[in-house]
C-alpha cells in the first residue's frame, strides 16, 4: 500500500486510541476528587497532566468544570480530546478511499457529534453521560473497523498504532502513578487507598479483570504486575508488545521485501523484556527506568517504522 | 385551476411564475409536460411535512456519507454539503438520443482538432481556424507538438456543459476538457434519491448510471502503454485541500485503484513509481485530477508541490499514459469555442448536431465595437476561466463593474468574449414546502477509450437563488439527479 496511506491510517488510530485514554484518564481522576480525603484537586490534577505526557495549556486554574471542558472540547489545544477527534478524521479523510464507508461513517458522526452544540450541553448536564458518549463513539469505531475492513496491510498499520499509543500511554501513566503506589502506610487511610487503586485500574479498564485473575484484593505489586505483565489482557503492556509483534509480522508478511532487522530486534527484545521478568525483580530491582525503558522502545519502533515503510529514501529502494 | 389538476398539485405549485424561459415541467399554459405527470401525482399526493421529512432524512444521508466540498478563502466550516434539489429532472428518451449524438459528433471532432493542432496544424494551414487565435491561447502546450499519444486520445474524460434555449432546443455552453469534475454528485445523487423516492423508479423507466466507474476503469485501461497488460493505474490528487477532493477519494474507491498525490511519486530513468510500504511500484496509467501548469515542476510551474517531477518526461517517453493529455485546455479557450462548429465541418463532413451559443470574438474589431456597446445586454467571459469566475453579466452588473471590464477588454481583447445573455430553461424545485422554479444546465459526463461512451444522465445544476443564472457549486449553484426516461 501507499506509504502515505499507511501513515495516515497509523495516526488515525493513535489519534482516537489517544482520545479514549484522555477521557478515561479524565473520568477516573473527577470521580476520585469527589472523595474529600485524597489528595487535593490541584494535586490530582498535575497528575493527570503529567500522566497524559506533560500536557500544557491546561494549568489547574481552581474550576474543575473549566478545566474539564477544556480538555475536552479545546480544539486548539493538542492535548484535548476535541483535537484528537479532528486529527483522526482529517486522517481518515486523507485515505477515504483506504478504508469502509462504514468506518468513515461512525468517525464523521463522532467528530460532528463532538463539535455541535448538543454535546457541550450534554457535558454541562452531565459529565460522565458526556465522556462515555465519546468512548462509545470510539468503541464503535474500533468495532466497525474490524468487522468492516480487508485485514490487510491497512487494517495492520490501524492495530500497530492503537497497540504502540496504548503501551506508551500505559507506560507513562504507570511512570506517575508507581511511586503513589507504594508511598503510604500500610492500613492507614485503607478507604481512600482502596479508592486510589480502582481508579488506576479504572484508568485501563482493568478493574472487572484484575478482579478476575486476583480477586478483588487490591495490592499495588499485583496492579502492577497484571498491567504490565499479563499476557491476556489487551491493555496490559505485554499483550500491545505482542499486538505491535503480531501487526508487524503480518505486514512483513504481505510484502516481499525483506524484513528489516533492526526494527525486529527491537520489537524482539521489548517482548522478552516483559515475557521474562517478573514482577519481584522489577520492584527490587529500578521500577521508574524499566518504566522509562518501554517508553523509549517505543519510541524506537515508531522511529524505525517510518525509516523502512514510510520515508524510506529512492536510493536504498531501487537497490534491492 | 387546470384541467388536469388537482387541489394538492395548485397548492404545490402556489403561485409558480412562468415566462418565455423554457420550464421543463410545465408547458406554456400551465399544464403539466406529459413525462413530468407521474412525478406532480406522487408529490401531490404526499402528506403536508412528507417532502420536508424526506429532505432531511436526505441532508443526514449527505453529511454522514462526508459527500461535502471545500470552500475556498473561510476558515471555518470549510467543509459543506454539496446543495442538492430532491426533485428529479426528467428528460425524455428521444431528447437524450439527440444529445447523445451530438456529443459524441463534438468530442470525436475536438480530439482530431487536438491531435492536428499538436502534430501537422492542417486546419491552421487551411485557414479554417486563425494561426494567432491558437498560438496565443495560454493553455497552448508547445512541450506536446509531436508526442504520440497512446490511441491518439487526448480527451479520455469530458464534462460539457448543455442549455436548453426557450425553443427547448440543447445547446454546448462549454466544453470542460481539462479536469471536469462533479461526476460522484451525479453518483451519489442517484443513490441518495433511490432510498428517497423509491416508488417513482419502479413507476418510470430511469436509466441507470451506476456503472460510470467501471466504464471510467475500462477507458483508462485502454490507454495503458504497450506491453503492459495488467497496468497500474492511479488516480492523481491535489490533495485533501481541493475542493473536488470528495470525488477523487470517491472515483478512487469505486474504481479499486490507489489515490496518490504528487508527494507518492517519484521518477527514475523515465519511469514513474509510487511509494509503497512495499518499495517502490510502477506507475502505468494516471488518471489526472491535477492541472496541466502543476503537474510537473520541471516543464510547467516551478513553484508547484503538488506534481512530479519528470512526470512529463516519462510521458514523452511513453512510459506511462496521463489523461487527460496535457495541453486540452487549448480546445477549451471560450474563443477557440467559437469554432467547434467549424472544426465539425472539417474533420467529420458533418453539420453539428448539438449548436454552440452565438459568440463574439473580441479581437475581431467590428464585433468588439457592439459589444463595447452593448456591454449592459450581454455576458463576457475570460477565454481562460472557468467555474464562473472572470464573467460580466451585462443585466445585472453595475456601471461600474462595466467600465472595469470594457477597460480590460481594449486592454487585451484576446483575453475576452461576449455571448447573449441567455435565458436558459427552468425546472422546479422544492423551495419551503413548494414548488419554484430555478434555472438549470446540464453535464453529461462523456468517456473516450476505445470509443465514446456517455452513461445516460449527468449532472443537473441549479442556480438555487431565485433568479440567479450561475450555477457553479462555488457560488451558490446546486444539483439534481437526472433521469434518462427508457
Amino acid at each position: 500500500m501507499l506509504s502515505r496511506v499507511a501513515d495516515s491510517l497509523y495516526w488515525m488510530s493513535r489519534y482516537l486510541e489517544r482520545a479514549e485514554n484522555t477521557v478515561r484518564q479524565l473520568d477516573v481522576t473527577m470521580s476520585l476528587m469527589l472523595d474529600p480525603g485524597g489528595a487535593s484537586a490541584e494535586t490530582r490534577w498535575k497528575r493527570l497532566t503529567s500522566s497524559l505526557g506533560k500536557a500544557t495549556g491546561i494549568e489547574w486554574n481552581g474550576d474543575l468544570e473549566d478545566m474539564a471542558r477544556i480538555l475536552v472540547f479545546d480544539s486548539l489545544n493538542p492535548a484535548s480530546v476535541n483535537f484528537c477527534v479532528s486529527a483522526a478524521r482529517e486522517n481518515a479523510r486523507q485515505v477515504r478511499e483506504e478504508i469502509s464507508t462504514e468506518q468513515w461513517q461512525r468517525l464523521n458522526r463522532l467528530f460532528h457529534h463532538m463539535h455541535s452544540p448538543q454535546a457541550q450541553v450534554q457535558f454541562s448536564a452531565n459529565i460522565n453521560d458526556s465522556l462515555a458518549a465519546v468512548i462509545d463513539g470510539v468503541h464503535l469505531f474500533k468495532g466497525v473497523s474490524d468487522s468492516t475492513m480487508i485485514h490487510g496491510q491497512g487494517w495492520q498499520f490501524i492495530r500497530l498504532g492503537r497497540y504502540l499509543e496504548r503501551a506508551y500511554a500505559t507506560a507513562t501513566m504507570l511512570e506517575v502513578y508507581q511511586p503513589l503506589l507504594f508511598s503510604r502506610a500500610e492500613g492507614e487511610h485503607s478507604g481512600y487507598q482502596y479508592l486510589e487503586l480502582v481508579g488506576l485500574l479504572r484508568s485501563c479498564t482493568s478493574f472487572e479483570a484484575y478482579c478476575q485473575v486476583y480477586t478483588a484484593d487490591l495490592s499495588p505489586d499485583r496492579i502492577l504486575e497484571f498491567l504490565l505483565l499479563n499476557r491476556d489482557f489487551p491493555h496490559a503492556i505485554r499483550y500491545t508488545v505482542d499486538g505491535i509483534r503480531q501487526a508487524m509480522e503480518a505486514i512483513q508478511r504481505t510484502g516481499g521485501r525483506r524484513a528489516p532487522d533492526e526494527l525486529f530486534a527491537v520489537i524482539g527484545r521489548l517482548h522478552a523484556m516483559l515475557g521474562f521478568t517478573s514482577i519481584g525483580e522489577i520492584l527490587t530491582g529500578d521500577a521508574a527506568g524499566f518504566l522509562h525503558t518501554i517508553r523509549e522502545q517505543c519510541m524506537r519502533i515508531h522511529e524505525l517504522i517510518y525509516r523502512y515503510y514510510v520515508h524510506y529514501s529512492v536510493q536504498s529502494a531501487l537497490a534491492v | 385551476m387546470n384541467a388536469g389538476h388537482s387541489v394538492e398539485l395548485d397548492t404545490l405549485f402556489g403561485d409558480y411564475p412562468l415566462d418565455q424561459a423554457f420550464d421543463e415541467m410545465r408547458e406554456g399554459n400551465g399544464d403539466v409536460r406529459l413525462h413530468y405527470r407521474a412525478l406532480a401525482e406522487t408529490l401531490a399526493r404526499l402528506p403536508h411535512d412528507e417532502l420536508q421529512r424526506r429532505k432531511q432524512s436526505a441532508d443526514l444521508a449527505f453529511l454522514t456519507q462526508g459527500i461535502t466540498f471545500t470552500v475556498y478563502g473561510r476558515d471555518e466550516g470549510t467543509e459543506r454539503i454539496f446543495p442538492y434539489d430532491l426533485l428529479p429532472r426528467l428528460i425524455t428518451a428521444q431528447e437524450w438520443d439527440r444529445i447523445e449524438r451530438g456529443l459524441t459528433q463534438r468530442i470525436t471532432a475536438l480530439n482530431l482538432f487536438l491531435r492536428d493542432v499538436y502534430s501537422d496544424a492542417k486546419i491552421l494551414n487551411d485557414r479554417v481556424i486563425p494561426r494567432e487565435l491558437v498560438y496565443s491561447c495560454k493553455h497552448y502546450r508547445r512541450q506536446m507538438r509531436g508526442l504520440q499519444v497512446p490511441r491518439n486520445v487526448y480527451i479520455a474524460v469530458v464534462g460539457s456543459d448543455l442549455l436548453r434555449l426557450n425553443s427547448g432546443e440543447f445547446v454546448v455552453l462549454e466544453d470542460n476538457l481539462r479536469v471536469p469534475s462533479g461526476v460522484s454528485y451525479m453518483l451519489t445523487n442517484r443513490r441518495v434519491m433511490k432510498r428517497t423516492f423509491p416508488q417513482l423508479f419502479t413507476s418510470y423507466g430511469v436509466r441507470p448510471i451506476e456503472h460510470y466507474a467501471q466504464l471510467l476503469l475500462s477507458t483508462l485501461r485502454s490507454l495503458a502503454p504497450e506491453g503492459r497488460p495488467e497496468p497500474n493505474i492511479v488516480l492523481l490528487t491535489p490533495g485533501v485541500f481541493n475542493s473536488a477532493y470528495f470525488e477523487h477519494t470517491y472515483l478512487a474507491r469505486q474504481m479499486g485503484i490507489d489515490l496518490v498525490e504528487g508527494r507518492d511519486l517519484v521518477t527514475h530513468d523515465n519511469i514513474v513509481y509510487m511509494r509503497t510500504t512495499d518499495g517502490l511500484r510502477r506507475v502505468d496509467v494516471i488518471y489526472r485530477r491535477v492541472d496541466d501548469d502543476f503537474s510537473d515542476p520541471l516543464i510547467f510551474r516551478a513553484d508547484s508541490a503538488l506534481g512530479c517531477a519528470g512526470l512529463f518526461n516519462a510521458y514523452r517517453a511513453g512510459n506511462v499514459t496521463v489523461t487527460n493529455a496535457f495541453g486540452t485546455g487549448l480546445a477549451d479557450d471560450k474563443a477557440v469555442y467559437a469554432y467547434v462548429p467549424r472544426m465539425i465541418r472539417y474533420y467529420l463532413d458533418e453539420d453539428p448536431i448539438l449548436p454552440n451559443v452565438e459568440t463574439y470574438l473580441l479581437s475581431e474589431e467590428k464585433e468588439r465595437r457592439h459589444v463595447l456597446a452593448n456591454l449592459d445586454k450581454l455576458v463576457v467571459k475570460a477565454v481562460g476561466e472557468s467555474g464562473g469566475y472572470g464573467m460580466l453579466i451585462g443585466p445585472h452588473s453595475t456601471a461600474k463593474q462595466r467600465e472595469e471590464f470594457a477597460r480590460q477588454i481594449e486592454a487585451s481583447p484576446r483575453n475576452y468574449i461576449a455571448q447573449p445573455t441567455l435565458d436558459f430553461s427552468r425546472a422546479p424545485c422544492l423551495i419551503n414546502n413548494h414548488l419554484e422554479p430555478r434555472h438549470v444546465d446540464l453535464r453529461p459526463y462523456i468517456l473516450f477509450g476505445d470509443k465514446v461512451n456517455i452513461v445516460p444522465g449527468g449532472l443537473t445544476r441549479v442556480a438555487l437563488e431565485k433568479g440567479s443564472l450561475v450555477v457553479n457549486s462555488s457560488q451558490g449553484g446546486g444539483s439534481k439527479d437526472t433521469w434518462i426516461l427508457e
